[in-house]
């Protein structure tokens, strides 16, 4: 399956244009959206920079990988950097985010400090968990990120909770719960997704669909790919999204963001994405050719895309990228440094943070 | 300053492999991110990648070396506008990248107290202080009869009222007022937001009131039965008691799961399991299991103030049993806390929840022949009160514990185990316990009162480590 800019509106309440639209995606017919939204040069620039940081970050991730300093599990976003900044662009301060395994670049994209998230990495006490996470179980309260969880769908029915928590306060939050092509099929999915059209939370459901679970691409796993229409017995509206082109994906968040915060409950976005790396850093790739790779990364990189915006609309020069991409990798620098450097945590901590202390009546 | 490229681990047990393959030639021009050499083990390849930019200046290791340690220079890499030449001739390796600077060497962390001495470490029996729970419960302090389900309904209710971020959340428990009509009339006080009825979908149900807890509300979810809480027991392990530790003490999760625990009557294997033992096991919960409608009330309202995850086991065969509770919204009883219910001399019985009913029996059947047992109901399996248990057993010298769950891995057999942990030497018998039988739980009303414990079995266990 090409990765087609096309949409369709798979949910009950359908739009006029809805029907037809997901009448020819049944078909299987791409259909290109006419008006791919434009950004402002400022909306490129941010995009380029916080795609930039992600994409830097797993690179040196990687290699610290490589060199030993990460131990355990690394699942690397390079690829896949456009999903999550497009989601952050539509969305507000306050709003949730909850992820799965593979989950710096949601962390980086939430405002988290590329230091702590790196000394998590590494398992140092300057990590966002103290280095007892590690990359998988990261957390913010201050940045309302809600984890970096390790269970193949458990994000989703913890994420509809965390829209349940708004629906609760009434507070105007959204949350939105990312998982993947794989996680698409576990059970615990489609009680969320009962439950949460049932009481109308507000929740995005971002099916980032890189085509493979692990080593399974989607069509040896699944006997619907089309992944927007796994809320139609729901009557969950769904898209699915050119996730390499930023701006389609922030189009089509701010719709969805729109939908749940107004009360009208959630809303699936199929991301359609690629991930140029392995599963995790021990994964051959052996499942999909070269050829696979190159192809996307040559014709469809989320980064490339808006350098190419940048450079032709926005005249932006070489000395500019140079000195984005300089400031870029100080920041990632500095992230590693820190994360080679800082102290493992206390011997003490192995007893912490197992319980809180009751308040006292 | 030239950048060696090191030698790249597929895992963190890699030690060396092959360098393949260099797919750039010496005075290539590199992006970062470009595959510059494949790497191979006997069981994997892996491509590696560039993290800096500028020109390919020399490669150390050729194409197709075996054994080629991990972190050893492969190449060099001259950045932008350096002399490529020069950098070749003048890069040379650099150690590897330094580890963290080690710790000063500390003596492991101290555990939690506990009268427990370290591993290895003989048996040092101190004089250990039992739990006095006359204060909960004042002699003079104004009663009311009330069943389980009256005081678990009581307490729910009493701290919705006190807290507006909690609710109830499960299947049957609004329209239908509870499957055991244990949350009667709370939808109609608190209405349909604060009182939830849930499609049949433990697993899902119990993710969104985790969800909602990790956010600072805090949930009742209640199970029709613990066994169904099966399909939900990633959320409240995984989910639930991990994440606290997981996020650095960033995300608490206060929230009770609450529902009937064990054997009813007549319901067969799949609804009939004490998951007791199960949940005890596991770090970042805490296991309540109370047996009086007091402690049911006090313990449900501690719950439900406590910032942790509780599991809140009940009886379905107690809920129409009463006892006598004080009146008043402000009885809390401590989790945590063991309770000496019938004060004795020559045996220790240990129990909880409906084991009481054994242990309390046979005491009563004991004294009759002149056996004064000392009987302890638990409240809180974890964390456990051994201290009371462990200050009886010391004046006793002889125990039996109690418990309606398999044996194997069970309550009984960890208390016997702290027991032998703490006071070895204050045993003058070894430590007794009743269960029920290591069999899925039959249907037919003469194998099922078989496969339970009863009095004789426990006055038969007191005899025996009295030697009687």
């Amino acid at each position: 399956m090409a990765i087609a800019a096309r949409k369709t509106n798979a949910g009950a309440p359908a739009k006029a244009a809805g029907k037809t639209a997901a009448k020819s995606a049944a078909k299987g017919l791409a259909k290109a959206i006419p008006n791919v939204p434009t950004f402002t040069r400022d909306e490129e620039l941010h995009a380029y920079r916080e795609m930039l940081l992600i994409r830097r970050f797993e690179e040196k991730a990687g290699q610290m990988y490589g060199m030993g300093l990460i131990g355990g599990f690394c699942h690397l976003y390079i690829g896949q950097e456009a999903v999550v900044i497009g989601m952050q662009m539509a969305s507000k301060d306050g709003d949730q985010v909850i992820t799965g395994y593979r989950d710096h670049g949601h962390m980086l994209a939430c405002g988290m400090e590329s230091r702590g998230v790196m000394a998590e990495l590494t398992g140092r006490r300057g990590g966002y968990s103290r280095g007892k996470g590690g990359s998988m179980h990261m957390f913010s309260r201050e940045k309302n990120f809600y984890g970096g969880h390790g269970i193949v769908g458990a994000q989703v029915s913890l994420g509809a909770g965390l829209g349940f928590a708004n629906w609760y306060r009434q507070d105007g939050r959204v949350s939105m719960a990312y998982f993947g092509d794989g996680a698409a099929n576990q059970g615990q999915v489609y009680e969320s997704f009962n439950m949460a059209q049932l009481w109308k939370l507000p929740v995005v459901f971002v099916i980032e669909n890189n085509r493979y679970a692990m080593g399974t691409s989607v069509n040896r796993a699944s006997a619907q790919t089309d992944f927007s229409k796994r809320g139609v017995s729901f009557g969950i509206p769904g898209e699915q999204v050119d996730g390499m082109d930023v701006r389609a994906v922030r189009e089509a968040a701010s719709r969805a963001i729109e939908h749940a915060r107004t009360g009208k409950g959630p809303y699936i976005l199929e991301m359609q994405t690629y991930r140029y790396r392995g599963h995790s850093m021990s994964d051959p790739a052996k499942y999909r050719s070269k050829d696979e790779v190159q192809r996307m990364r040559e014709e469809h990189d989320p980064i490339e895309q808006v350098r190419g915006r940048l450079t032709r609309e926005h005249k932006l020069g070489e000395d500019e990228f140079k000195a984005i991409d300089a400031k870029v990798r100080e920041i990632v620098n500095d992230a590693a440094e820190f994360a080679t450097h800082d102290p493992e945590p206390d011997v003490s901590e192995l007893w912490t943070d197992i319980l809180r202390e009751p308040a006292q009546a | 300053m030239p950048i060696d490229i090191l030698m790249p681990a597929l895992s963190p047990t890699m030690e060396q492999g092959k360098l393949a393959k260099w797919l750039k030639a010496e005075g290539d021009k590199i992006k970062a991110g470009d595959i510059i050499a494949e790497i191979e083990t006997d069981k994997a390849t892996m491509e590696v990648e560039a993290v800096d930019e500028g020109v390919l200046a020399k490669i150390l290791v050729a194409d197709g070396t075996d054994n080629v340690a991990v972190n050893t220079p492969i190449g060099v890499i001259a950045a932008d506008g350096e002399d490529a030449s020069a950098a070749a001739s003048g890069a040379k390796a650099e150690a590897p990248a330094p580890k963290a600077a080690p710790e000063p060497e500390k003596a492991v962390a101290e555990a939690p107290a506990s009268p427990v001495p370290a591993a290895g470490a003989p048996s040092v029996p101190a004089q250990v202080k039992s739990y006095d729970a006359s204060s909960e419960f004042p002699a003079g302090a104004e009663v009311v009869s009330m069943t389980v389900r009256e005081a678990l309904r009581d307490a729910m209710a009493e701290e919705m009222r006190r807290d507006a971020d909690v609710f109830v959340m499960g299947e049957e428990v609004a329209e239908y007022q509870g499957a055991y009509k244990v949350t009667q009339g709370l939808l109609q006080e608190f209405g349909a937001r604060r009182v939830i009825d849930t499609p049949i979908t433990e697993h899902g149900f119990a993710g969104i009131g985790v969800g909602a807890a990790l956010t600072g509300l805090k949930p009742i979810v209640e199970f029709m039965t613990f066994n169904f809480a099966m399909q939900a027991i990633d959320h409240i392990i995984n989910s639930a008691a991990k994440t606290l530790y997981m996020s650095g003490g960033q995300m608490g999760c206060p929230i009770v799961f609450r529902g009937p625990n064990g054997a009813a009557a007549r319901v067969g294997a799949q609804h009939s399991h004490d998951y007791a033992a199960w949940y005890s096991n596991v770090p970042g919960l805490k296991v309540v299991m109370p047996y009086s409608a007091s402690d049911a009330k006090g313990l449900l309202k501690s719950a439900i103030r406590d910032p942790n995850p509780i599991i809140f086991l009940e009886n379905e065969i107690l809920y129409g049993r009463s006892f006598d509770v004080p009146k008043g919204d402000d009885f809390t009883i401590p989790i945590g806390k063991a309770k000496v219910v019938r004060p004795g001399t020559d045996v220790t019985i240990v129990s909880f929840g409906i084991g009481m009913t054994y242990a309390l029996g046979a005491a009563e059947a004991l004294a009759k022949e002149g056996i004064e047992a000392e009987v302890i109901d638990l409240r809180t399996i974890r964390p456990m009160d051994i201290e009371t248990v462990i200050a009886s057993v010391q004046k006793t010298n002889r125990c039996v514990a109690v418990e309606e769950g398999f044996p194997q891995s069970g309550i009984t057999a960890e208390i016997g185990m702290k027991i032998m942990e703490a006071a070895f030497d204050y045993l003058d018998a070894p430590v007794a316990r009743v269960t029920g039988k290591d069999v899925p739980m039959p249907y037919a009303a003469n194998l099922e009162k078989l496969a339970l414990p009863n009095i004789g079995d426990v006055v038969a266990a007191a005899k025996a480590v009295c030697y009687r």
